[in-house]
């Protein structure tokens, strides 16, 4: 595999762009595709969200392609699909952020309307109702959904009185309360130049990129200071809730500590993740709970970075009445890990594994933009895809018995099961 | 206006893309090699011509059990065995089932293709498994199941609409299967099918990649050309669905929905069905009228009169068999599906006369752009080919699709409306909260 990893590490040639206008963006510059691919994210998302308004940072990455400048949505939606021009916005708990997906020919106008939909949406007052009945809709349509059930009481439980407690998309209490003045400011304090992350893969000289990022994120805003965000641990560990559904099936979500990406743990914690139920048919859960007793389909745990906590969370669905039995399973493989660790030949393969697949991840132009942005986010450096498998094959028992006893502890896990379990 | 001067760099475009050639061993083996040499890895895909559509009668999901069961292990390597040197080698695999096909996966780089092709050509024809691995296994299918539908009325609903909608093919039945059919299925069930389907001569070998065609020929004389084939290949027995004559409506009414939806269903060609550019009509007909916020039912039901929150349609044009065109809506607050479908048919009958050449000219323009984005992902080349080769398209269908879609007029899309999207040819579906 030694080629491979050789090759991904400096096959991206990535190189820092700065721009006349102070503006950095990372680049991969590659012909092979007649197209440019454009990923980037300003720091703070969901967590600056007014008091009591959770989904205002959504509400305001909807609305960013609903028009701008003196187009209304209807003829800003025709611009972008006359060309084929494919232009996204998500808000996460930290970021708000977006893809720009554009043939070479069409890169003026797709740049072009970037700029627009950040620097001056219009926030129409009917673009504004519409989406707000879209988002109320989609939560209406998942409110039963035991997954989406699980996972919303997880946070909840685990972050109490903490934004990364609440949901991201809101509730349909805090979506009918935020207004249009709300996403207006929120859009001023966010979308400031000073906050940006970008990346840049495609058909494209530096000089052009160079010229563009100034012309399309130049000037945006001014620079507004976030709300503080307070450090959040994981609560609730030994807790088991359990809410009503009249389903079949039970979905259970558990979780415990874990590490943030900028956290010098976080290497070690990744590939002890990965042995217990990261996402290889390999892992010991998806052996115990899938493979030996067809529990489930689905069993895995990942783990969660936060700009200011982290924590590993599980996932898994079996029918109500084993649902007790399931749980018996992952907690005796998470008290083996903590007891055992993993075997030598174990953590051999995990790590051939997660060094070896790296490069799988990097075979699209969106992709390796969305890599760059995240690891431009978190800090970790231009050099980080070139250093990253060496800090993998780094890790060793002691490494592994660490991260273990900071995420693992005493084996203990919050629990929340949606569905109908018996006998628990 | 501006939409005749973009005509030249698509056309541009298309004239570089994958350079890719195609083969076939003595055994029946076809092979299609995509060469992608921007990265280090290579997509390793087997398709079988058999999907649930293939299902023996009583033995709904048989295709899609045996496609979790060939992760079981074979006459030379016990279960699990291929799973971890893929993963040791760092590699990522998986499998899926479809109506007309069942594929296997793998993606690594691209020194390991032959020991991807060893295991894969070995699991073609020796495949073995212990009894005992089969009752957990079909528990894990029960599960996902549970997960995908006993758990979720809207999935539910799309279950009857196409149970409705299909009165005599299977494509009417659902791909995992029924619940009391899955339960059933056992070992012998299996293994019946697996040798009555996994052969050479009905595979379709798909490698995209950092590789040579000449490397990959190669490599498969040497794995897959040991496998041996039948001496007549297998045949896929459907039944033809009846000419519909009436239009059906299917309510789901549970006291879990606490957001309705309008979902429609219609019997139309496919690609293979199609006479003339039939199916490439269908396809700019579904993007014209419902893909993305400037199509026509969005524009009409959302933006227009606020009935809908949202609106779409689709076409599955890549089957074997007569197929599916869905549109559908979702209320908005206070509207109840019963209004909503008024509109929808208003909007239906309406779209002859107010489908403007404009929107044409978008839809045509989109769906090509589609197939250059996709010159930029090697799994989804895989796919593309991979999928057009297993319902019976050809290689040149694929190349000129862009070519077909850019002809296709708005006389198509009138005559693809007026034969196609009809009452007698549609399946209506309300899901709805039950208050009792």
């Amino acid at each position: 595999m030694a080629g491979a990893i050789q090759a991904v590490a400096s096959h991206p040639d990535i190189r820092a762009v700065r721009s006349p206008g102070g503006i950095e963006a990372w680049q991969v510059e590659s012909d092979f595709v007649p197209l440019v691919a454009l990923a980037f994210c300003f720091e703070g998302g969901a967590t600056q969200d007014p008091p009591r308004k959770a989904g205002t940072a959504q509400l305001l990455s909807r609305l960013l392609d609903e028009g701008a400048g003196s187009l209304r949505s209807d003829a800003f939606q025709e611009r972008l699909a006359d060309r084929a021009i494919e232009l996204t916005f998500t808000a996460g708990p930290d970021a708000i952020g977006g893809s720009l997906k554009t043939l070479v020919a069409h890169a003026d106008e797709a740049f072009g309307l970037l700029r627009l939909a950040l620097a001056e949406p219009r926030f129409d007052e009917d673009a504004v109702e519409r989406v707000r009945a879209q988002t109320l809709a989609s939560l209406r349509y998942q409110q039963n959904d035991p997954g989406t059930v699980a996972s919303k009481r997880f946070l909840a439980e685990a972050f109490p009185g903490h934004a990364y407690g609440l949901p991201a998309a809101g509730t349909p209490e805090s979506v009918a309360a935020i207004t249009r003045q709300d996403i207006v400011d929120l859009h001023r304090r966010l979308v400031a130049t000073g906050r940006l992350k970008v990346a840049v893969v495609g058909a494209m000289a530096r000089d052009e990129l160079s010229r563009r990022l100034d012309a399309t994120f130049g000037g945006l805003g001014g620079q507004f200071a976030l709300n503080a965000v307070a450090p959040a641990l994981l609560t609730g560990r030994g807790r088991r809730v359990v809410v009503d559904l009249d389903v079949p099936q039970s979905v259970i979500r558990f979780g415990y500590a874990g590490a943030s990406l900028r956290d010098p743990d976080f290497i070690p914690t990744y590939v002890l993740n990965h042995m217990l139920g990261g996402g290889a048919f390999t892992s010991r859960l998806f052996q115990e709970v899938r493979e030996r007793r067809g529990l489930a389909y689905s069993v895995g745990t990942s783990i969660v970075s936060y700009r200011h906590a982290a924590m590993t969370w599980g996932y898994t669905a079996t029918k109500n009445e084993r649902v007790g039995e399931c749980l018996d399973v992952i907690a005796s493989e998470i008290r083996r890990m903590r007891d055992e660790g993993p075997t030598d030949d174990e953590l051999a393969k995990a790590k051939d594994y997660l060094t070896g697949s790296y490069a799988l991840g990097f075979d699209t132009s969106t992709k390796i933009a969305h890599q760059l942005v995240q690891i431009a986010f978190e800090e970790l450096g231009i050099d980080y895809i070139r250093r990253r498998n060496a800090l993998v094959a780094a890790v060793g028992q002691t490494e592994i018995r660490e991260a273990a006893e900071r995420s693992l502890g005493d084996g203990s896990m919050l629990v929340v099961i949606a569905g109908r379990p018996t006998g628990l | 206006m501006a939409l005749r001067t973009d005509a030249a760099p698509f056309d541009r475009i298309e004239g570089s893309g994958p350079d890719l050639t195609t083969h076939r061993l003595d055994n029946g083996l076809d092979i299609v090699v995509i060469p992608d040499r921007r990265v280090p890895v290579v997509t390793h895909m087997v398709w079988y011509r058999n999907g649930s559509a293939d299902d023996p009668l009583g033995q709904s999901g048989i295709a899609h059990f045996l496609e979790h069961l060939m992760f079981k292990g074979t006459e030379r390597h016990p279960a699990g065995e291929f799973s971890k040197v893929v993963s040791a080698l760092g590699g990522q695999e998986n499998a899926f089932t479809s109506y007309d096909y069942t594929a296997y996966f793998q993606r690594v780089a691209p020194e390991h293709l032959g020991r991807m092709m060893e295991f894969e050509a070995d699991r073609m024809s020796g495949l073995n498994f212990d009894d005992a691995v089969v009752a957990p296994e079909r528990d894990v299918v029960l599960e996902e199941r549970r997960m995908r539908v006993e758990t979720d009325p809207a999935a539910q609903l799309s279950e009857a609409m196409a149970a409705a909608l299909f009165v005599h093919h299977p494509y009417g039945i659902p791909i995992i299967g029924w619940m009391h059919e899955i339960e059933t299925l056992d070992r012998r069930n299996a293994l019946d099918y697996y040798r009555r389907f996994y052969c050479p001569d009905n595979a379709i070998l798909v490698v995209a990649g950092d590789v040579t065609d000449r490397e990959v020929v190669k490599l498969a004389e040497s794995t897959y050309g040991r496998n041996a084939c039948r001496s007549q290949p297998p045949a896929r027995q459907r039944p033809r669905e009846p000419e519909p004559r009436a239009s059906r409506h299917i309510r789901i009414a549970d006291p879990r929905v606490e957001q309705p939806t309008l979902q429609r269903l219609y019997l139309v060609p496919s690609s293979r069905t199609a006479a003339g550019r039939g199916s490439h009509a269908l396809e700019v007909l579904a993007e014209a009228l419902g893909g993305g916020p400037t199509s026509y039912l969005y524009r009409r039901l959302v933006l227009g009169g606020g009935k809908a929150v949202n609106a779409g349609a689709w076409y599955m044009g890549s089957a074997i068999d007569q197929s599916r065109f869905s549109v559908y809506a979702v209320p908005a607050e206070g509207v109840t599906p019963e209004a909503l479908e008024r509109e929808l048919d208003a909007a239906i009958a309406a779209a002859r006369d107010d489908l403007d050449d404009m929107s044409i000219e978008r839809a045509k323009s989109r769906l090509i752009a589609e197939t250059i984005y996709a010159l930029d992902s090697q799994s989804s080349l895989a796919r593309i080919y991979g999928s057009a080769l297993a319902v019976g398209e050809t290689l040149d269908d694929v190349r000129t699709w862009p070519d077909q879609i850019r002809a296709v007029t708005r006389h198509d899309l009138v005559e693809a409306l007026e034969l196609w999207l009809t009452d007698r040819r549609s399946v209506t579906g309300h899901l709805v909260k039950d208050r009792t």
